[in-house]
């Protein structure tokens, strides 16, 4: 029976044939992705990158401007500070969601009751509109009549100026991103926790190991991947914060909480200084780029 | 013995308080969110604030629905978020499959660079675009650009779906002379049903969400909800009951699927950090 011992064979390598044809026809089902991705994604970089070499305002002609803007930027003390802002506030919203967050994921990892209802209960902050919310913060932070000043009053402790004050508006901003961002950060990490094996655990309370000391040195180290995924996404979301900080403070008292990007909004949209904006934007992206790889570069240094 | 039972038990009580802990601020706030949107005026400009209302109401609802186009901005927001969505489904499930099997990884950085891009940045070209082709004040350049967010959630979320499907059943098809389109089609997809549920839960709910892309390219008549309840915060004398009950409104329809479908959105949520704008 020739046949039958040389089908296998004969399928295999109609199999690798077909694989080779078939891998260049893969490109046709990511084609018209590609065209909105170029369309969307692509294009306004690129246009965006032309536009900031552009002396440009909305109603008057466009001539070209050389690096002028790049330079004006040096020279322009309210971005400055608000580059100096976003790093301020960005450094506070990455680690109070991550110490937070990889404390809820440990608790969520273990079994109790009403465990699923808890856990969505636990992440409707991040699902929730976020102008919605910072609605109803802006009432909460009502100096005279807002729950959270009673609340503190109640607890004996002084009432606070939430975000009328330009000493108190980032403090309670962050306040809010926490809220909001922890969740994310705390499923990040419950997803790692999930895939732990359980053999190390057994070793160690053999071993007498309590409770911190398992977390410490087993439990830690082991996901620690994924707490610097959340870090690096909760780094990229609060550069970006946006919503929040838009309805909440719009960037006041004065500038006291203007970051990057209610700088870009106010140059885009409020004074239509389209190049300048254009290369505030560049410059944004630059910046995160530099962050995101920065934190990466510490992921393959330390894993 | 005893100790060691003392001890589980005592663990059991500290888990419940840190769970206790971990939940009421999300918990208190959409309940503060909800007693203020069922009081009356007065209760809710009273000091000390009223925890426990005397009388509830809906007539912070009515209002809602009275004094604004409250409807005419719901059927926005719902066309924007579903063609987004279905535009996303229709181009981003197919690329997702493609660069799962052609193992593209340079498209999925491509992806993954949207990701970290502000929205805001996209906003700048497109503005100039949609004011040259003249569409700004409809709700085509809000759908469009809308698909900067729904786009990269879909094909990302695919992608790791199809990555964890089995390649056997497909290259048997193939082997039985199926064209590559119909291994996709008819075998492929159906196997995908649940990770599709999960991209278009998370795609719609982060569509509907958005708010950046509409306050700057929405008209009076085309804003989306979240834009038109910021709208109303600042252009009208503020008064708090109909503003939550606005609030709630809008963030409802999210929180309602966040509760139904919890399983799926963890799912991807977990798997992909997924996050629009």
């Amino acid at each position: 029976m020739p046949d039958g011992i040389d089908a296998p064979r004969e399928t295999a390598t109609r199999r690798k044939l077909s694989r080779r044809n078939y891998a260049r026809s893969y490109w046709l089902f990511i084609l018209p992705a590609g065209v909105v991705v170029a369309a969307v994604i692509l294009f306004p970089w690129a246009f965006t990158l032309f536009m900031s070499l552009q002396d440009m305002h909305v109603g008057s002609a466009m001539s070209f401007a050389g690096l002028a803007n790049y330079r004006r930027m040096l020279d322009d003390d309210r971005f400055l500070w608000a580059i100096l802002r976003t790093l301020y506030f960005t450094s506070l919203s990455v680690f109070f969601p991550t110490i937070i967050g990889v404390a809820a994921a440990v608790c969520f990892n273990k079994h109790f009751p009403l465990r699923s209802l808890a856990r969505t209960i636990f992440i409707l902050p991040m699902m929730a509109t976020p102008v919605a919310v910072a609605l109803v913060w802006t009432m909460m932070f009502h100096p005279q009549l807002g729950v959270l000043n009673y609340l503190l009053t109640s607890a004996g402790l002084p009432p606070s100026t939430w975000v009328y004050d330009s000493a108190t508006v980032i403090p309670t901003l962050v306040m809010v991103e926490t809220w909001q961002w922890t969740p994310l950060v705390m499923l990040i990490v419950l997803g790692g926790l999930a895939s732990l094996p359980a053999d190390p655990y057994e070793a160690a309370q053999l071993d007498g190991a309590n409770g911190w000391q398992c977390f410490r040195h087993i439990t830690l180290p082991l996901v620690w991947p994924f707490i610097l995924v959340a870090l690096v996404l909760r780094a990229v979301d609060a550069l970006k914060a946006f919503d929040t900080i838009f309805v909440i403070s719009g960037g006041g008292p004065g500038t006291s909480s203007e970051t990057l990007n209610l700088y870009l909004y106010q140059q885009a949209f409020a004074y239509y200084d389209i190049g300048f904006a254009s290369a505030i934007v560049v410059v944004f992206f630059a910046l995160i780029m530099l962050v995101t790889l920065l934190l990466m570069r510490r992921r393959s240094a330390t894993s | 013995m005893s100790r060691h039972r003392w001890r589980r038990i005592a663990g059991r009580i500290g888990l419940a308080f840190s769970v206790f802990v971990l939940i009421s601020p999300a918990l208190l706030f959409f309940l503060w969110m909800l007693s203020l949107s069922l009081k009356t005026e007065a209760d809710n400009v009273a000091y000390p604030p009223v925890l426990i209302p005397s009388e509830l109401t809906l007539d912070n609802f009515r209002e809602v629905f009275a004094k604004n186009d409250f409807a005419g901005y719901t059927l926005n927001s719902m066309i924007v978020s579903f063609s987004a969505t279905g535009l996303a489904l229709l181009v981003g499930v197919p690329a997702g499959y493609g660069i799962a099997k052609a193992r593209a990884s340079a498209s999925a950085a491509l992806i993954l660079v949207a990701r970290i891009t502000p929205g805001l940045s996209y906003l700048v070209p497109l503005f100039r675009l949609f004011q040259w082709l003249d569409l700004t004040g409809t709700l085509l350049p809000i759908v469009i650009t809308h698909l900067v967010i729904t786009v990269p959630i879909v094909v990302y979320v695919m992608i790791g779906f199809f990555e964890g499907l089995p390649n056997e059943l497909e290259e048997a098809a193939l082997v039985d002379g199926a064209t590559i389109w119909q291994a996709f089609r008819r075998v492929a997809l159906p196997l995908a049903r649940p990770g599709i549920t999960v991209a278009t839960i998370l795609s719609f709910i982060f569509s509907w969400n958005n708010f950046v892309f509409a306050v700057v390219l929405a008209g009076r008549t085309s804003r989306t909800l979240p834009v038109a309840v910021y709208n109303t915060l600042t252009f009208e004398q503020i008064s708090w009951g109909p503003l939550a009950a606005a609030a709630l409104l809008v963030t409802a329809p999210v929180l309602l699927l966040t509760l139904l479908m919890q399983r799926e959105i963890v799912a991807g949520l977990t798997a992909g950090g997924v996050k629009g704008g």
